[in-house]
């Protein structure tokens, strides 16, 4: 992820309003990941979230001059993104009845992780493998709506708690306790699979710092 | 205070985050220090995160970037400026 830059953004949106339009290529570009990947997590298809994300990057340009900088941009950007899905998702009539809230996070279920005490680091080149990335995609995509739009902006788009909880109109709290679930689920049901990745060749990285 | 196993998986992510004070952290340091349970917990959470975390895994569609420029393109030609 690029990380944001508000000098630059400033600068470009200052421009762009004074008619250098242009520049919105470039002040735009470091959201497209974050704006693509949280409208997929909303309507889980990647046709429908992209059509959305370029409604978003429009609704952004023609209401640049509403952005007032006291949050971030990229934080203002979801946050269009965020009600675009959030619309689209109402005009998908056929969406189920239950709102997008109906879940909470309150419940404190017991949760017993996977424990694997034969496989601890994964090595890099597990990575390349296609079917890694299926796996991870999967379980991610199996996860109750709630944890996956936290998964998908802090621990793939690695937004900070704050900008996660400012985009998905949450508080900082229900974004540590959703994160929380997601993570240990995803652990549950990925551990066991992950182990099979493991080749006989060491090479390690993300071992307990 | 000596915390149990179910304790530190309470704030496993929290730990990873970095988020936990201090006289928590030194008490789940110690917890793993002696207990390979947890310390597979933790490690296995952790390659998770790094994993998810891997742009190869989420890649946006082919052409995204390109199609959505070419829309703000469009856009930018119209007559009318950003808020007018």
């Amino acid at each position: 992820m690029t990380q944001p830059n508000p000098e630059f953004e400033a600068e470009c949106i200052r421009r762009i309003l004074a008619g250098e339009k242009h520049l919105f290529h470039d002040l735009i570009r470091p959201c497209e990941r974050s704006i693509y990947f949280l409208l997929y997590s909303l309507l889980k298809n990647e046709t429908e979230a992209e059509d959305v994300a370029q409604e978003t990057v429009i609704k952004v340009y023609q209401n640049l001059g509403k952005f007032r900088g006291d949050s971030q941009f990229r934080t203002w950007v979801l946050s269009i993104a965020r009600n675009e899905g959030l619309g689209r998702l109402r005009k998908i009539s056929s969406r189920r009845e239950d709102s997008l809230d109906a879940e909470t996070d309150e419940q404190t279920g017991d949760y017993t992780p996977a424990i694997l005490t034969s496989w601890r680091e994964i090595p890099a080149e597990v990575l390349e493998q296609k079917e890694l990335g299926k796996l991870l995609r999967q379980a991610i995509a199996g996860l109750p709506e709630i944890y996956r739009n936290i998964v998908l902006l802090r621990d793939i788009e690695e937004l900070d708690i704050r900008e996660t909880a400012a985009a998905l109109g949450i508080s900082e709290a229900s974004v540590k306790v959703r994160l929380h679930r997601a993570r240990a689920l995803l652990q549950r049901n990925l551990a066991p699979q992950l182990k099979g990745f493991a080749p006989a060749k060491r090479r390690w990285f993300g071992g307990r710092k | 205070m000596r915390i149990d196993c179910k304790h530190v998986w309470e704030h496993i992510s929290a730990y990873i985050e970095n988020d936990v004070d201090p006289q928590l952290r030194a008490e789940i340091d110690r917890h793993l220090e002696t207990c390979e349970i947890c310390s597979a917990v933790l490690d296995s959470t952790r390659n998770v995160v790094i994993l998810v975390a891997d742009d190869r895994v989420f890649e946006l569609p082919t052409g995204f970037s390109e199609r959505l420029h070419a829309r703000i393109d469009k856009e930018l030609e119209e007559p009318t400026d950003p808020n007018p």
